[in-house]
């Protein structure tokens, strides 16, 4: 029992990564209708902004001390950050420990105007073009994204720590009795997600302006003809879907070491889960990142792999068969996106 | 000719004459020059070329006849690889029977993929293929390993039974594939003066089956059937209401470049008896689908120039590192030779990859046709002077293909 | 490869090909008459170097060529000299090799076998390398292990750890200097024993390919025979990023060790998941849980970070050694690139070394006459101790290191401390060992 709420916990953990992933997906390709190769860079780069605070905050000078030896027998040369220069030991280190958090006020900014120019200085001119010349450019536009972040940082995973009073675990399950012992951070993370599932949607619903862009999805024509300037909606939209991509990278970091191809690695997961949802719905692809999640996580209990074999090697790519044959568009999906 | 019209006849030659004058085309320069690095006339890139020349052909007949959009492609190329290696590994090293078994067992696959795929369409057909084609790279790589080897990929080895060859040579060593003898891998060296030219039997086997995949194509995109093809592109459900089945039209073509990229996998295995497993993996998918689109989808050489563009730039770029650049810019003075390799740098060895991704942006940006509309625009260009010489009117360019 | 018999010249000949061949008398054929592939007849020799350069592993490729250029320079004669001032054989002498100067190309072997292939032929087709080495996995090792020996090169391997490289897939013209699986488990048991005791339950999660499976029943062999209990081995797809749902299941299996093996990016995922998950604090069985990472890389240590402090693991080279050997190479790489070298550079430097020096020896660039140099050659001052390259499996026998995350590390290059340098001994064993079984070297392939 305990093994199965376990497995449930780590579902949802890892469905909050591909519901966040696959949301700000489906903004640009359910709604706009753009092929984007380059979204799983947006997470990329969102962790790459965690990386990129953390070497901020511990830009150090160097101080020679003679009385300690480098490996190759020089004195060395001892490193302090300004921060903690400048803050003290104590405020410093904390600031330092807090960059992980810290990080999503500085990818924020950042990655609205990366989602701003990616739509303006390319996307636009694509939104009429057949789906291949999208493919084709977007995944140009990653495969370049990646390479100038390796060049900078290097192919290897980068460690990303969460604060320390984060790090820990927790006994999740105390309160009724039982012992299930879940880590801090993942569990922050979940809530993180549903907090920026659920403002994305409340946005939508609730304002004049997710109204408009309701409407433009659903017909984008028409909307223009009423004299609405549904471009530059869509525009501002595409900077949320950047945002929201990056935010997952940020708050991603701590949970496994960011490197520069795990853009890549999304990418396949990201289309999976978006389609399986359904083109066109946001709900579909919530509900498809949290539901591939919690069934990834079950086949890879020892119990069901010693049934069927190499079943966690496949499960997604099970049910996204299953589900795609018996409902022809996806969980939620709406008629007539994408079908031809 | 061959039943086709005089412009396809003209294309045919053409092709025909690229592929059999290959080995000097693509060796322009001297072997000691320093350009000799963008040399790309040597055995084994140049049957990649044609190999996956052949892959994009049969790509292109699904995709750029139907528009269905297949993102597991790969998989057919890989169990067309691991197909032809068993050939090797149970019967024997002739390349013919392996050839056709990697044929029909790619076909029988992309048969079964897609009955179940083309209940779908759009977007939820791409997703099916590449969930089919995933799904066979994830077990190829673990627990089918008896079968497939996994990580390493399927060799030959010398306790192979080979029924109708020998487990080992005379002197010791797994066999060679062969052509009723002739060695794929035997190579004919022809230097003439500064240059060397190299003519390998594997290539000519490769290039004379890519020449006649071409003709099948040709002959499928003037056909009928081709016809039906492309109405189904252009609307399907008024097909559809015309009381017309497209399934069986559709069905046809995916499991026709099912076998055009059996067809590569099992040359691919003739030529180098591995199958790897990676063969499958989507990134493989994907870019067989660059290679048509970069080259452009629906034309028939298209394909053909974007398999050749990114395999080159796969083999010849990454192997430019900065001692190449050196010597290239050794006529510089000392502090601009070194900001020269500097700037460079980023964009050479383990920097292809960027390379390439500016390169697929920049050509998707300018030339929305692909590297054949850019063909035409020089063609456009050369025969608009032309006319301006004779003082004629420049003409149209001509539409794709 | 120009590589000629009568039959099928004479096919050739029939051919409209060599008829024009013949008809023009500026034409000749090339190097019909060489002895073996690749033969230098020049001033200078060319070696391939196939390192990955893109993909998980470009960082520790990268490291590879710095070797590999390094090494290239001393064998010339330029820096310091290296490594060959301690090496114990003093045939080389800093002008190349056999007094040719040594030239090298590189290419990408993406960490695929075919990219890595492909990388390969190109070398050996296209710019005559008469040696390939380098590579940062053991698929890509023996992927490009039977191509050298079918085409008639030497292969000097470069980071593979698998048994199968120099067990069931090992090949004449192959040679391993680094240690594999087998080593980790022999080295690792005796100080997992005075560590954690007789009586421990083990936990294996395995990344689910040939080389995961090899180290996994290396290490459950070797913990087995002190005594130890294996509870389950879980393997875990190459692909998997996030490993909480493989890590949950340990914590109520009654196991208290977890065994990681793991490489590169699955490693340091799967190590930072096990620490997220509590498991180093936990206590199970009236013992501390810990966790064994078998195969340890200081590049992938770094990606783990802080994750890494206390956790046991072996590696087949360290520069903190203070041997003359290490000491020497520590310097040379140390003033030419910034940083101290990593274990993947150390091999694949000595690798070339080794090449270079059995030409030498041999007195000849033919594969057959370098394969007879190194089988069982006996040298030292290369850093791991006095060393053997066995003849029956080409594998190298030497001491080998057990490591442990660094609590204060001083840098960060300083991750790793040597615990115990286990003599060769002790990691020894037969060629006909069950777990190498299988394989044939063939005879070796000079090629043309």
């Amino acid at each position: 029992m305990d093994a199965i709420l376990l497995q449930i916990l780590n579902g949802l953990d890892k469905g909050s990564a591909y519901a966040l992933i696959a949301l700000g997906l489906t903004l640009i390709f359910g709604t706009l209708g753009v092929v984007n190769f380059a979204h799983g860079a947006l997470f990329m780069i969102g962790a790459f902004c965690a990386v990129t605070l953390q070497r901020i905050l511990n830009l150090s000078f160097e101080l020679v001390d003679e009385t300690q030896k480098d490996f190759l027998g020089n004195p060395l040369k001892v490193k302090t950050p300004y921060v903690e220069a400048w803050f003290g030991p104590d405020i410093g280190g904390s600031i330092i420990d807090w960059a992980v958090p810290l990080a999503i006020l500085f990818a924020i900014p950042i990655m609205i105007g990366v989602g701003y120019v990616m739509e303006r200085g390319l996307i636009k001119h694509f939104y009429k073009r057949p789906h291949a010349d999208q493919i084709l450019v977007t995944f140009g536009l990653a495969i370049v994204l990646q390479e100038v972040v390796k060049y900078f940082y290097g192919a290897n995973p980068i460690q990303t720590p969460a604060p320390d009073a984060l790090n820990g675990v927790v006994n999740l399950g105390a309160a009724i009795g039982m012992d299930i012992v879940y880590p801090v951070w993942r569990v922050v993370y979940f809530f993180f997600a549903v907090l920026i599932i659920g403002g994305i949607f409340s946005f939508l619903q609730f304002t004049t302006f997710g109204m408009v862009v309701r409407a433009g999805m659903a017909d984008r024509e028409t909307v223009g003809l009423l004299g609405i300037n549904i471009d530059r909606r869509f525009t501002i939209m595409f900077g949320i879907a950047a945002a929201v991509a990056g935010l997952a990278g940020v708050m991603y970091t701590p949970i496994n070491s960011p490197n520069y191809h795990m853009g890549m690695d999304f990418l396949v997961l990201s289309f999976v889960v978006v389609v399986v949802g359904g083109m066109g719905s946001l709900p579909g692809a919530v509900l498809a990142g949290f539901l591939l999640g919690v069934l990834e996580s079950f086949a890879s209990m020892n119990e069901i792999k010693s049934l069927i074999p190499g079943i966690d090697q496949i499960i997604i790519y099970v049910v996204a068969i299953i589900i795609l044959l018996t409902r022809p568009r996806g969980l939620m999906g709406r008629k007539g996106v994408m079908e031809d | 000719m061959f039943g086709l019209d005089k412009k396809d006849t003209s294309m045919l030659i053409i092709v025909a004459i690229l592929t059999l004058f290959a080995p000097f085309i693509l060796n322009p320069f001297p072997t000691e020059s320093a350009m000799a690095q963008f040399n790309a006339g040597y055995p084994d890139l140049m049957q990649r070329f044609v190999i996956f020349g052949i892959f994009a052909i049969g790509f292109n007949i699904l995709f750029g006849l139907t528009g269905y959009l297949s993102f597991g492609h790969a998989a057919f190329l890989g169990v067309g690889s691991y197909s032809a290696v068993w050939m090797f590994k149970l019967i024997g090293m002739n390349v013919i029977p392996a050839i056709m078994l990697s044929v029909i067992v790619a076909g029988l696959f992309a048969l079964l993929i897609g009955f179940v795929s083309l209940r779908r369409s759009g977007i939820y057909f791409s997703i099916l293929t590449l969930a089919f084609a995933q799904m066979s790279f994830n077990l190829a790589y673990s627990v089918l390993t008896p079968i497939t080897n996994g990580e390493t990929g399927l060799q030959l080895t010398l306790e192979d039974p080979r029924v109708l060859g020998v487990s080992a040579t005379a002197d010791g060593s797994i066999p060679v594939t062969n052509l009723f003898g002739l060695e794929m891998r035997s190579t004919f060296e022809l230097a003439l003066g500064p240059w060397a030219f190299q003519f390998n039997a594997g290539y000519y086997l490769c290039a004379l089956i890519m020449l006649a995949a071409f003709y099948l194509a040709i002959r499928i995109f003037r056909s009928p059937f081709g016809m039906m093809l492309r109405a189904v592109k252009s609307n399907q459900q008024r097909m559809n209401y015309t009381g017309l089945n497209t399934r069986p039209y559709t069905l046809a073509a995916f499991v026709i470049s099912g076998m055009y990229a059996g067809l590569a996998g099992g040359l691919m295995a003739s030529m180098d008896p591995l199958a790897g497993a990676e063969r499958m993996q989507w990134t493989a998918s994907g870019e067989v689908v660059l290679m048509t689109i970069l080259g452009g989808a629906g034309t028939l050489i298209g394909p053909v120039l974007g398999a050749g563009f990114i395999k080159y730039f796969e083999n010849i770029f990454s192997k430019i590192n900065d001692n190449v650049l050196h010597t290239w810019f050794s006529f510089l003075p000392d502090g601009m030779e070194d900001a020269v390799v500097f700037i460079i740098h980023p964009f050479i060895g383990k920097g292809w990859h960027l390379t390439l991704g500016i390169l697929f942006m920049l050509v998707v940006i300018f030339l929305p046709g692909g590297l054949v509309e850019g063909g035409q625009r020089i063609k456009g260009w050369l025969s608009r002077r032309k006319a301006k010489d004779s003082g004629k009117a420049a003409g149209e360019t001509n539409p794709a293909e | 490869m120009s590589k000629f018999d009568v039959s099928r010249r004479r096919v050739l000949k029939s051919g409209a090909i060599a008829g024009a061949g013949v008809a023009l008398p500026t034409i000749f054929t090339a190097s019909s008459a060489a002895a073996f592939t690749n033969e230098p007849t020049g001033g200078s020799v060319t070696l391939g170097f196939n390192v990955p350069q893109t993909g998980p592993y470009a960082d520790e490729g990268a490291d590879e060529l710095r070797a590999y250029e390094l090494a290239v320079e001393h064998l010339n004669g330029g820096g310091d000299g290296g490594m060959m001032n301690t090496f114990s054989s003093k045939a080389l002498q800093g002008n190349g090799i056999l007094g040719k100067k040594v030239e090298y190309v590189t290419g990408d072997t993406q960490t695929k076998s075919d990219a890595a292939r492909a990388s390969a032929k190109s070398m050996i087709e296209k710019d005559g390398a008469v040696m390939i080495t380098g590579g940062s996995s053991s698929g890509v090792a023996i992927a490009v292990q039977g191509l050298c020996q079918e085409a008639g090169v030497i292969f000097m391997a470069g980071l593979t750890h698998s048994n199968d490289t120099t067990g069931k897939d090992k090949k004449a013209n192959g040679f391993r200097h680094f240690f594999n699986g087998y080593m980790s488990g022999a080295a690792l048991a005796p100080v997992l024993k005075n560590l954690y005791g007789t009586d421990r339950i083990a936990y294996h999660l395995t990344a689910d390919y040939t080389w995961g499976w090899t180290q996994e029943e290396s290490i459950a062999a070797a913990t087995e025979a002190l005594g130890w209990q294996t509870v389950n081995k879980v393997r875990t797809p190459l692909a998997a990023t996030d490993f909480s749902s493989y890590i949950a299941p340990v914590l109520n299996s009654g196991a208290d060790v977890l065994v990681l093996n793991h490489y590169g990016g699955n490693m340091v995922n799967s190590l930072t998941n096990a620490v997220q998950f509590g498991l180093r604090e936990k206590v199970v069985n009236g013992k501390n849980f810990e966790i064994v990472v078998p195969l340890y890389s200081r590049l992938m240590a770094k990606g783990a970070g802080e994750n890494v402090k206390g956790i046991h693991g072996s590696t087949n080279w360290h520069w903190t050694l203070q041997d003359e050997g290490s000491k020497a190479f520590v310097k040379s790489f140390g003033t030419k690139y910034g940083f101290p070298p990593s274990q993947a550079a150390h091999t694949c430097y000595v690798q070339t070394m080794l090449y270079a020096d059995a030409v030498e020896r041999a007195g000849s660039f033919n594969p057959c006459a370098v394969v007879e140099a190194l089988e069982g050659f006996e040298f030292d001052g290369m850093g791991n101790g006095p060393t053997l390259y066995r003849a029956e499996d080409h594998q190298c026998f030497k001491d080998v290191l057990v490591v442990r995350g660094k609590e204060n590390p001083t840098s960060e290059f300083d991750l790793l401390e040597v615990v115990e340098v286990t003599p060769r001994a002790q990691v020894e064993y037969a060629p006909d060992h069950p777990m190498f079984a299988g394989g044939n070297l063939g005879a070796c392939n000079p090629g043309a």
